[in-house]
């Protein structure tokens, strides 16, 4: 074993093993597998450039995540559970950097972001998500991250979170008597296409009838800014994003921080010279996560600019367009759209995979508004944004690889079923949320979205709730095993 | 890569034991996040002060965790190995 002083471990430092020659010949393979992936559909068709796009920017999302474990389920869940910081931060960082690089884009008229409406339905979404990923282990992002270190566990989480999605999307029967009369009536007086049957599937009622009467907006808007500069950099990147993210980080560090940082400090306490000192010793006391939120910050403003460039230069506004005058045009929703963000997302193609699946199995998931009208259900293999989380995972696989991390591994019985109960809450949340911890919240408080913000308090909350939770199991299971000595 | 069975076909469950005096294991193998490090913050709240818990994981991400609870909680970890070719870490932790 290798011998370190005494609190002077360096949490920075990965296990230290040169990298085995058999993880370096497998995450070259991996890697060997994604190029002939991009080259040969390129060489099929110059098109498919803008699936290789959202391939690429999947992969470098992939690396990072794996690189600086990063995961919103441990922000929250290690905050409240055994009082560590690290994530949060790096979640932090990560949202200014992005909000930063947002906003150039923006300014570059290369932004293709629509903000959410602001409502209600966030918190409670991000509420449900919260609880579910706290015991999943993994947020939408870090279960497909922790899929490429070879965890079963993360991978059952990703796929129950799709096929809830696909149930939520569709679902009818009893669950339509739960349906506000109001959101009924609303949804009617907008004469949608009577093969979604808009009144049948409390979703579709949930969508027509209540979140589209709702207002979206920039923070860059609300505050009446006609200066596209002003409007995003003091707008939405300084006031939705950088303010905030600074205020959370003061809080994090007043109440998990500062106590630890003082006392190892004690001597030098120099009044506020100090205690700045200590807020920025929480920020940069994790290399790895604070560089991965450097990463995932340029990468997710970049890739929302190269998207829109592609879309320009291929003269189409949505991948859609893009299949269609390629000839797929199974699949499309009925205004001949796909789920094409043109940013960081993740579980809205996933869902597409699993409803692409129950269709295979000979149900009917397609008349609704969420894949009939919105998202289309393509065939996975021709799902651009599908390559993306399929991407993520090869990234962290190779990153895993790489630092000798790489693991199959079973779950016991156990973390299967929080594993699969969790996704479903998961799934759950993410529709009501309209979207998960990326989509719902990364991609928007970056874009000056305040809806984020909305989904992220709920999030906390309900990671809170999982956390009380979990302590109680843990707790109760932990007395079980220490029971036999004297302590 | 490889995958972790315990006896059989069985994957290993949470295993506290009492390895010498004032030494425990904790063996927390096929646990993913937050259960390592709810696991092990519980174990180290019973210990004595200079009481020593070795520590068995295979959740990479939980290691950056365990290692920053410690370093909050001012307890020591005195050493840490890695399984070559297994990617299960063994870290003796004591505590403070």
């Amino acid at each position: 074993m290798t011998s370190l002083p005494c609190n002077t471990v360096n949490i920075d430092t990965p296990p230290v093993l040169a990298t085995e020659p058999r993880n370096v010949i497998r995450a070259f393979l991996v890697l060997g597998f994604f190029a002939l992936m991009s080259v040969g559909s390129f060489a099929v068709d110059h098109r498919f450039i803008y699936f290789s796009a959202y391939l690429w920017f999947g992969f470098i999302y992939g690396m990072s995540l794996q690189y600086g474990r990063f995961c919103m389920a441990s922000a929250i869940r290690d905050l409240f559970a055994v009082g560590v910081p690290r994530m949060a931060v790096g979640i932090m960082i990560a949202v200014v950097l992005y909000s930063v690089v947002s906003a150039f884009v923006t300014v570059a008229g290369q932004s293709n972001f629509h903000p959410s409406p602001i409502g209600l339905y966030s918190v409670i979404g991000g509420l449900i998500f919260g609880i579910g990923m706290v015991y999943t282990g993994g947020c939408a992002s870090g279960s497909l991250y922790k899929t490429g270190e070879g965890s079963i566990a993360a991978l059952l989480v990703v796929i129950s979170l799709s096929f809830a999605q696909v149930y939520v999307a569709d679902a009818g029967g009893w669950l339509n008597h739960l349906v506000p009369m109001a959101w009924t009536q609303s949804t009617i007086a907008k004469n949608l296409p009577a093969v979604i049957t808009p009144t049948d599937g409390w979703y579709d009622q949930f969508t027509a009838g209540y979140v589209w009467d709702l207002s979206a907006t920039t923070v860059g808007k609300l505050l009446g800014f006609t200066n596209t500069v002003y409007a995003a950099f003091i707008g939405n990147s300084l006031i939705n994003a950088v303010l905030p993210a600074g205020l959370i980080l003061a809080g994090i560090y007043l109440g998990w921080y500062r106590k630890a940082y003082l006392r190892d400090n004690t001597s030098h306490y120099r009044g506020f010279r100090t205690e700045l000192a200590g807020y920025w010793s929480m920020i940069t006391a994790s290399k790895r996560t604070a560089i991965a939120g450097l990463a995932l910050g340029l990468a997710a403003g970049l890739h929302m600019w190269v998207m829109n460039e592609l879309q320009r230069r291929l003269n189409i506004t949505n991948a859609g367009d893009l299949l269609k005058s390629m000839g797929y045009t199974s699949g499309l929703s009925i205004q001949d759209t796909v789920f094409d963000p043109g940013y960081f997302y993740i579980t809205t193609q996933e869902a597409q995979a699993a409803a692409w699946v129950v269709q295979k199995l000979g149900f009917n998931v397609m008349h609704n508004i969420f894949f009939g009208i919105d998202n289309g259900i393509p065939n996975p293999l021709l799902n651009p944004v599908l390559w993306m989380s399929i991407s993520v995972i090869g990234g962290s696989a190779v990153m895993a690889l790489l630092n000798n991390e790489f693991k199959l591994k079973m779950p016991t019985l156990e973390i299967a079923t929080w594993a699969i109960f969790g996704g479903i809450l998961m799934g759950l949340g993410a529709r009501i949320g309209l979207g998960c911890n990326i989509g719902a919240f990364f991609a928007t408080v970056t874009n000056g979205d305040p809806s984020g913000w909305l989904f992220g308090l709920g999030m906390t909350v309900g990671g809170y709730i999982g956390v009380k939770f979990f302590n109680w199991w843990i707790g109760r299971k932990m007395a079980k095993e220490m029971a036999a000595f004297d302590f | 890569m490889s995958l972790q069975f315990k006896e059989g076909t069985q994957p290993m469950a949470v295993k506290f034991e009492k390895v010498g005096d004032g030494s425990y294991t904790l063996d927390v193998q096929g646990y993913v996040c937050p259960h390592p490090q709810l696991y092990t913050k519980k174990g180290l709240e019973k210990l004595k002060q200079g009481e020593t818990l070795e520590l068995i994981f295979d959740n990479p991400s939980s290691g950056e965790s365990i290692a920053a609870m410690c370093q909050a909680d001012g307890n020591q970890i005195i050493a840490k190995e890695t399984e070559a070719g297994k990617s299960t870490m063994h870290w003796r932790i004591r505590k403070s």
